[in-house]
């Protein structure tokens, strides 16, 4: 389409290096493009992973392009998929799979063909499974979870005494006992206790810590086919004056971004820090003593926020042959590897991984595994999911509450005015197929 | 020019000015100019007109990025945007940025100019170090005023502060009250080099022979600038002001790259508005839309600088 004309040349650079030689065969190797957005420490794994997997398979030509994490990154995917000239294979945050028009931007995977290198529906935790599903069909295979955990500072923890005998954190159970234990940690620092992030460009933190404590309610925020608001008004507003008491009672630093939260936890400003694992690489490099664990039940029970980043197979207009061959032993053999994918902190989705003594004794890695049980990802609409709209829109209104420009009811006032807005979006790729 | 049409050019030359009626310069505009010009308009047609117009088109659809589908939906768009909050939020954050950078970089301009115009040591220093600036991409001093303001209390203005008694403790990029300033700060450094030029050479070029004249009827410094040195200027003015409402318009770059629109949307610009609809939201035909809306906002600004622009040429021309 004419339409898509700005995106072809946007991926004009990639797309000329595709087209070199057609799809499949090329001198004797069988091509196998990948796309992915791990950077970091996330991106050496996953370089260390592709060149073991290279090194195993000589006949297979692999390309790899790391590109730029979020919005960036699903920008060029859609419209490689549009075009019909996609790669081979790809990473999605499951979450988008709703808003990534499955069938028309996605070719669904052949699960015989998976099965026969050894990866079947059995081998993940069902309810992952299924976000991975539209229409019928498996059109994401989940590598791994990335929830919000609690790591906390072993050295301030055992002198607040919050620790056991064994060095690990005693559980608490509601707001009060958790409070107790950042002002506890607190008073051993002189100052606020808890890191969370606060504010920032795109800050994201303030709604995966809404999401992850107004899940433990038990309440929803949309129905089951993400078409209509569920949203529990007195629960909603209690999570948040719980945010707002943690800022006014001096409990966390409430102008603290992203950069500076982990800034500040690993100079060892702070007891608690609540965010996602995958900055377990940063602090096991810069030597804070440290542990992690899962988040405490604060309302009502264990439930945290999390993604999922799983494989899909973009729409290639003539898929198949040895290219979607490689691809699904490419997705088998990682998912198959995916011990060292938990290096970087991510509880592994392949539960045969779960149950390995390399996972086992990887600390503090392998210590919150039984979180897989009770992730809450987005809910299932088109504009949710990691850098969705909704992350940004929401992330904006609750990081108010934490800086203290809005007070707990304007903030779910405006919440919920956001969020009807983009309920009353259409879905700009039309309903999925 | 003479070798390659010796033909053509001598009885051209012969001709009197006069005679050359509209019809006449039409015709060897046909025979001769468009074979010249042909080349640039094609590629004017093909990347400036053609999007334009393909533009019009998208705005009237709910063309989604990928080109899935494309159904025509009328003014639907326009009439959303007029009633999208945060159509009016971001095109506000952007009036607000034209107007806090605009001020100051025509005035720090013209101040460069003065004192550049009238230091008699070094000279060539201070028009390099207010210029050089200009020459450099945006992404580039962006990245090098993040180094100098973030992050808060780590960066090197918090340290200069802190190293002269001073905490501040400001939020430059996180606190809705600076990160605008933040962002204008960075402009008008980046930027003033390019109005101080055009000041400088006017400066210049006023004769010397009117401040003499004026020196002898007895005009003190400050007499001399506000009766000669400001009315001569008058044009230049009118150039710098327009060229910085224009440049300021278009901001994007530095909120991208600075605080990504943030913090809570405060510095979000329009254009961010319209790259976050479109190329995020995939909604290119709603992005179309409110891009539109913002380009008759430009041709409005354009239309009074040709207006300015002509006028004063008539009132002395070149």
């Amino acid at each position: 389409m004419l339409g898509s004309l700005a995106g072809a040349g946007a991926l004009g650079a990639l797309s000329a290096a595709g087209c070199a030689a057609p799809s499949g065969v090329a001198s004797g190797k069988t091509r196998l493009r990948y796309w992915h957005l791990f950077g970091g420490g996330d991106g050496v794994t996953m370089a260390a992973m592709l060149d073991a997997y290279q090194q195993s398979h000589p006949d297979v030509d692999l390309q790899a392009a790391t590109l730029a994490w979020g919005s960036p990154y699903y920008t060029k995917l859609a419209m490689a998929g549009a075009g019909g000239r996609a790669p081979e294979v790809a990473v999605l945050h499951i979450t988008r799979l709703p808003g990534f028009a499955p069938g028309r931007l996605l070719n669904p995977f052949d699960l015989d063909l998976l099965a026969e290198h050894g990866v079947t529906e059995a081998d993940f935790p069902p309810d992952l499974w299924r976000r991975g599903q539209a229409g019928g069909k498996q059109y994401a295979i989940p590598l791994d979870t990335h929830p919000i955990v609690l790591y906390f500072n072993t050295e301030i923890c055992e002198q607040a005494g919050l620790l056991d005998a064994d060095g690990r954190l005693v559980p608490t159970t509601g707001p009060e006992e958790f409070v107790a234990a950042i002002r506890a940690a607190g008073e051993v620092i002189g100052g606020p206790g808890l890191v969370v992030e606060t504010l920032g460009a795109d800050t994201v933190g303030p709604w995966r810590i809404f999401w992850t404590l107004y899940s433990q309610t038990g309440a929803t925020m949309l129905s089951e086919d993400g078409t209509r608001m569920t949203l529990d008004d007195q629960k909603a507003l209690e999570v948040l004056e719980f945010m707002r008491m943690l800022s006014d009672e001096g409990l966390i630093a409430p102008r603290t971004d992203y950069a500076a939260s982990v800034g500040l936890f690993s100079s060892g400003q702070g007891g608690f820090f609540i965010n996602g694992e995958w900055e377990v690489s940063t602090f096991l490099n810069n030597e804070v003593p440290f542990s992690m664990t899962r988040l405490p039940d604060i309302f009502g029970s264990g439930r945290v926020e999390a993604d999922c980043h799983s494989f899909v197979l973009p729409n290639q207009t003539d898929r198949g042959g040895p290219g979607n061959e490689a691809a699904h032993e490419f997705v088998a053999w990682l998912l198959k590897n995916s011990v060292d994918w938990a290096a970087g902190g991510h509880v592994p989705a392949y539960l045969p991984t779960l149950e390995k003594p390399e996972y086992l004794d990887m600390r503090p890695q392998s210590e919150y595994r039984s979180v897989i049980d009770d992730v809450v990802l987005d809910p299932p609409a088109w504009f949710a999911g990691s850098a969705s709209a909704l992350e940004i829109e929401l992330g904006a209104v609750f990081s108010g509450v934490f800086t203290g420009s809005r007070s707990p009811e304007n903030a779910l006032a405006e919440a919920k005015s956001r969020l009807q807005d983009l309920l009353d979006t259409p879905n700009p790729f039309g309903e999925t197929a | 020019m003479s070798t390659t049409t010796p033909a053509a050019a001598p009885p051209r030359v012969s001709q009197p000015p006069a005679p050359a009626t509209a019809r006449t310069v039409r015709r060897h505009w046909l025979e001769h100019g468009l074979v010249f010009t042909l080349p640039f308009l094609v590629v004017y047609a093909l990347f400036l007109v053609w999007p334009l117009l393909w533009g019009v088109k998208m705005s009237l659809t709910n063309e989604d990025i990928a080109g899935t589908h494309s159904d025509y939906v009328g003014l639907d768009n326009y009439a959303d945007a007029l009633s999208d909050p945060d159509v009016w939020s971001s095109l506000w954050n952007t009036i607000w940025f034209t107007v806090l950078s605009t001020v100051p970089l025509v005035v720090m301009g013209l101040v460069f100019a003065l004192l550049a115009h009238h230091l008699r040591f070094v000279s060539w220093l201070w028009r390099l170090s207010w210029f050089t600036p200009f020459v450099l991409p945006s992404g580039v001093v962006c990245l090098l005023w993040l180094w100098v303001i973030y992050p808060s209390d780590f960066g090197f203005a918090d340290q200069l502060l802190d190293f002269l008694g001073l905490h501040p403790g400001i939020g430059w990029l996180t606190d809705t009250r600076y990160a605008m300033l933040s962002v204008v700060l960075t402009t008008v450094w980046w930027t003033v080099g390019f109005n101080f030029l055009l000041y400088l050479a006017a400066l210049q070029a006023i004769p010397q022979h009117l401040y003499e004249a004026a020196e002898l009827d007895g005009a003190g410094a400050w007499h001399r600038f506000r009766s000669i040195t400001l009315p001569m200027l008058n044009r230049t003015t009118g150039v710098v002001v327009v060229l910085q409402l224009l440049a300021s318009l278009k901001i994007f770059d530095q909120v991208y790259i600075m605080t990504g629109g943030g913090p809570d949307d405060s510095t979000r610009p329009i254009l961010q508005y319209v790259y976050q609809t479109g190329f995020t939201g995939y909604r290119v035909g709603y992005a179309s839309a409110i891009s539109y809306i913002f380009f008759a906002l430009i041709v409005i600004v354009s239309l009074i600088h040709l207006r300015l622009t002509r006028r004063s040429r008539e009132e002395n021309p070149a």
